[in-house]
């Protein structure tokens, strides 16, 4: 058997997980996609390990190891998506921006603040409301 | 002989430093603190210049008596090793730098005694009269020098001590400005001095005055004449010839006894002293001597017309000094140099009694015009009698000094246009063609002669508007004479001014003599004339339409305004703005530009994580299509 | 490998891989292109499954077990689980793709194109035999068990600390101190 083929599918299959981890909006169907990306690695490993003859099943083993992986992953992911959930009430990525220097007003406050100021304090957050129901 | 030469030098610049430091370090009680520290700076100005005085006396004496002329003793303190030419820290005195010096510390004993009077009152008297030393010091140092470099440092030294003393009442912003104008245009002329003696000293391969005096002949006539015509820039800027004279007049805005200091007895004669200490150099340059000449004829003549149209009494002196300054350069240009230094001598007796006379009579009056004087002849009797010495030493009347000088100046102007090659007094090698050419030298004479005429009666009006008629608002009332100290050195003076022309034992020229006295009476008769007819006005409608052309000094100072200040504010407007808006703005901008790039970069920062996970993907897959690439 | 045989004629295991691989490709693309939530999840299930085909052919066949076992069976229940807890939409959505997905489109083709440039330039004359046995349960457990027990020992307590950091982190009576 030819191993380009296991592995172009491989390849194929790890560049749509791209795709669904950058375009999906909703987190668990990246979270989904994330698996598509390991799968991918997992029949690369796979192939290779049949390939190379490898006497200490290296491959194999490797691959059962990121199948316990991706499900504790899973698992860890499914837990921060639901506790988020229970935060604010969504799930969507793009409205999950916490990491942006806070506020578009920081923009229009004109060229006086420093560059290199320091950030004001943050200001209320989105989903403030629902604050008290935090771990 | 050398030692106390180095003295003379040395003690009013030790003095200086004295006056500077001592009221300071002395803590003085504080009940008239400022009132004693003014005596005790007091003694350390008058203490060593009287001293250098006398040891310039001495020396002038044992000079003359050992020697009938030329002969010089010279003395190296150190060498200095330069790379090219070495610099040798040495004085040396000669016949003329001996009496100069004379000259320089007499007049400079008097202006100390007479200051102590005039600056009672004044607050920064310690530093005023410590300048006064440094510049006694600095000329002695020009008048002493064995080398070109020494005496270019006492020549800057001067230069400085000229803008500190005119800006003494820097308060008054004319004042300030006054000072910064005489810096800048004596410092104009300095550029072209110094590099006239980098090129003399190149030609002659030394900067000893010696070597480079006994050498020209080796050097080529370009040499000559360029390092001349450099050396020439440096002499109309000291002493106010021609181009660079704007500075004079304004500069009577310092102290009256810095205008009879500097501005007619001692800086001013610099320039002229420099020409005769090198004059067989200017002997070998006749394009030099040519020009010498059309800038001292242009001189005299222009400055005794501007004297004879100024209201305020010490612009009249100014003016007169720029005249008779032109008058001893024409003397230079027409190859004498004794006559020139002979009117200098009395010149500088005469015109320093002068300015201190105006002084006395400033001080009393209160004002500096002369519209505001007049009928001062009561009031103050023994500063009427020196001033008519004075100014008939000015108008060169027998028997006063000025007479006798005039009439030396004059003869030799007479003479050089008639002079053939080589036979002009100085004793010109014939390899170089000597004499003034005769056009010039007969526009010299002319003007020389139409200027004793103005002179007269310039003299004369002042004379008149001072002392004459009827007392003028509210001067008569406590006009009376100044204070002792102010009146000795004045009367001191007048003698020198009256009798210096019997010191010098040649025999007037009666012909020119008989010439000069005419017309100096000629131009006082008419402005006598002009004067009785209307005591109350001022003689110099004289001039008619030309008056008011005078009275701005031919608007040489505006002509310069537009044609070098105002450029030069506009360039440094200019450049004020281009650092503002370039230079600035360059970092500004820069900085303003990483501000908006980092606004363009901000829109990434979003928070969107997704947007950041497909940067870094992009990237990665850059990384590894380079190194796929690449690799 | 030079005698490797020709892309040209292929053998039956070939024909079955590159029929799954098509399968898998093919919903591999409905998961990340579907409006439908839900049927996100079940074509990754028949996306999984494919692949424990593959894995099969490729006579892996206790990590093929495997992979249905936990994956199609545990995990996807799971994520159906969390889609129902978030109480996605059921049915059809018209929001599931974000802005960014013309960025997103362009970076995976780059990376399809790159990794599949560079995989098959790299693997072009690879071959193997393929002869069964290689990854039965046996096989693989005495790999496992001889020769990477430290490193599953290590991954027993990562999955202990990611049981226990879930819990923590989804209920909501225990709070930081």
């Amino acid at each position: 058997m030819h191993i380009v083929y296991p592995v172009v599918v491989s390849a194929l299959l790890f560049s749509i997980g791209v795709y669904g981890v950058l375009a999906r909006r909703n987190t668990i169907l990246v979270l989904m996609s994330v698996e598509l990306m390991l799968n991918a690695v997992n029949l690369n490993l796979i192939a290779f390990d049949v390939w190379l003859g490898d006497r200490l099943h290296g491959g194999q083993v490797l691959t059962l190891f990121v199948i316990v992986i991706a499900a504790a992953e899973l698992g860890l992911g499914l837990a921060i998506v639901l506790a988020v959930f229970r935060n604010r009430r969504t799930v969507d990525l793009d409205s999950l921006r916490d990491l942006a220097e806070p506020g578009p007003d920081c923009d229009a406050a004109g060229p006086d603040r420093g560059v290199a100021g320091p950030a004001p304090a943050p200001g209320p957050r989105r989903g403030t409301g629902q604050e008290g129901a935090a771990t | 002989m050398m030692v106390m030469v180095a003295c003379a030098v040395l003690l009013p610049f030790l003095g200086a430093v004295g006056g500077l430091l001592g009221p300071r370090a002395v803590r003085f009680a504080a009940r008239r603190a400022a009132w004693r520290a003014v005596r005790f700076a007091a003694w350390f100005a008058v203490v060593p210049t009287a001293v250098a005085a006398i040891l310039a006396g001495v020396a002038a004496v044992r000079v003359l008596r050992g020697g009938t002329g030329g002969t010089a003793v010279a003395g190296t303190l150190t060498v200095v090793e330069t790379g090219s030419l070495p610099v040798a820290v040495g004085l040396e005195v000669t016949r003329l730098s001996a009496l100069t010096g004379v000259l320089v510390t007499v007049v400079a004993l008097a202006v100390q005694v007479y200051s102590v009077g005039y600056m009672r009152d004044d607050r920064r008297y310690p530093s005023y009269s410590a300048f006064i030393s440094l510049f006694t010091s600095a000329m002695l140092l020009v008048v002493y020098a064995a080398d070109l470099i020494v005496l270019y440092v006492g020549w800057e030294i001067m230069g400085l001590c000229s803008y500190l003393l005119i800006g003494h009442w820097w308060e008054d912003r004319a004042n300030s400005r006054a000072a910064v104008k005489a810096f800048l245009v004596t410092r104009l002329g300095d550029v072209g001095f110094l590099f006239g003696i980098f090129v003399l000293a190149v030609g002659a391969g030394s900067f000893r005055i010696d070597d480079v005096v006994t050498k020209y002949p080796a050097m080529s006539t370009t040499v000559l004449t360029v390092g001349t015509l450099l050396l020439l820039v440096g002499v109309a800027g000291k002493s106010a010839q021609a181009p660079l004279h704007t500075w004079l007049p304004d500069a009577m805005a310092g102290p009256t006894p810095i205008s009879a200091l500097i501005h007619a007895a001692t800086m001013v004669a610099a320039g002229i002293f420099i020409v005769a200490r090198l004059f067989p150099l200017f002997l070998a340059a006749p394009t030099t001597l040519a020009v010498l000449a059309i800038m001292a004829a242009l001189g005299m003549l222009g400055a005794a017309l501007a004297a004879l149209a100024q209201d305020d009494l010490k612009r009249v002196l100014a003016y007169s000094t720029i005249s008779q300054l032109a008058f001893m350069a024409g003397a230079l240009a027409a190859r004498d140099d004794d006559a020139a230094i002979f009117h200098l001598f009395t010149h500088g007796a005469f015109k320093a009694l002068l300015f201190l006379c105006a002084g006395l009579i400033i001080h009393r009056a209160a004002t500096n015009l002369m519209s505001g004087m007049g009928g001062l002849r009561r009031a103050m009797p023994i500063t009427f009698a020196t001033t008519t010495i004075g100014f008939a030493a000015l108008m060169g009347l027998p028997p006063a000094s000025g007479f006798f000088s005039k009439d030396a100046a004059l003869a030799a102007m007479g003479a050089a246009p008639g002079a053939a090659p080589g036979t002009a007094p100085g004793a010109v090698p014939s390899a170089v063609p000597s004499a003034v050419p005769g056009a010039v030298g007969w526009i010299l004479y002319g003007t020389a002669l139409a200027t004793v005429a103005v002179t007269g009666a310039y003299a004369t009006r002042a004379w008149l508007r001072t002392f004459f008629g009827e007392p003028r608002a509210q001067t008569g009332d406590h006009a009376r004479e100044g204070p002792a100290s102010m009146l000795w050195p004045v009367i001191l003076l007048a003698v020198p001014a009256l009798l210096l022309g019997f010191a010098v034992p040649a025999a007037p020229h009666w012909g020119t003599a008989a010439l000069s006295v005419a017309l100096a009476l000629l131009g006082a008769g008419a402005v006598y004339a002009t004067w009785r007819g209307a005591p109350d006005a001022d003689p110099a409608r004289l001039l008619g339409p030309l008056r008011r052309a005078c009275e701005q000094a031919f608007y040489v100072d505006t002509a310069y305004n537009a044609l070098f200040v105002r450029p030069v504010r506009w360039l440094a407007h200019a450049v004020v703005r281009a650092d503002d808006t370039v230079v600035d703005g360059a970092v500004r901008g820069s900085g303003r530009t990483a501000r908006g790039l980092s606004g363009v970069l901000r829109l990434a920062q979003n928070g969107n994580a997704q947007i950041y996970v497909s940067g870094l993907v992009a990237g990665l897959l850059i990384i590894v299509v380079g190194a796929v690439v690449l690799g | 490998m030079s005698e490797a045989p020709s892309y040209l004629s292929p053998t039956g295991h070939e024909i079955v891989f590159l029929l799954l691989g098509v399968v898998v490709v093919g919903t591999g693309l409905l998961v990340v292109t579907t409006r439908q939530v839900v049927h996100a999840a079940l074509w990754l299930v028949v996306c999984l499954g494919a692949l424990a085909g593959c894995y099969l052919v490729l006579t892996a066949e206790f990590v093929a077990w495997v992979q249905v076992l936990i994956y199609v069976g545990a995990v996807v229940v799971l994520l159906l689980f969390g889609i129902m807890l978030t109480r996605a939409p059921i049915g059809r959505s018209p929001d599931l793709d974000s802005r960014n997905r013309p960025v997103a489109a362009v970076v995976a083709l780059a990376t399809a194109a790159v990794l599949v440039t560079v995989v098959v330039d790299g693997f072009r004359h690879a071959y193997v035999d393929l002869s069964p046995g290689k990854g039965t349960a046996e096989e693989v457990g005495v790999a496992v068990f001889r020769y990477w027990v430290l490193p599953f020992e290590a991954l027993s307590v990562l999955l202990l600390a990611a049981l226990v950091g879930a819990i923590v982190i989804s209920r909501t009576d225990i709070r930081g101190r």
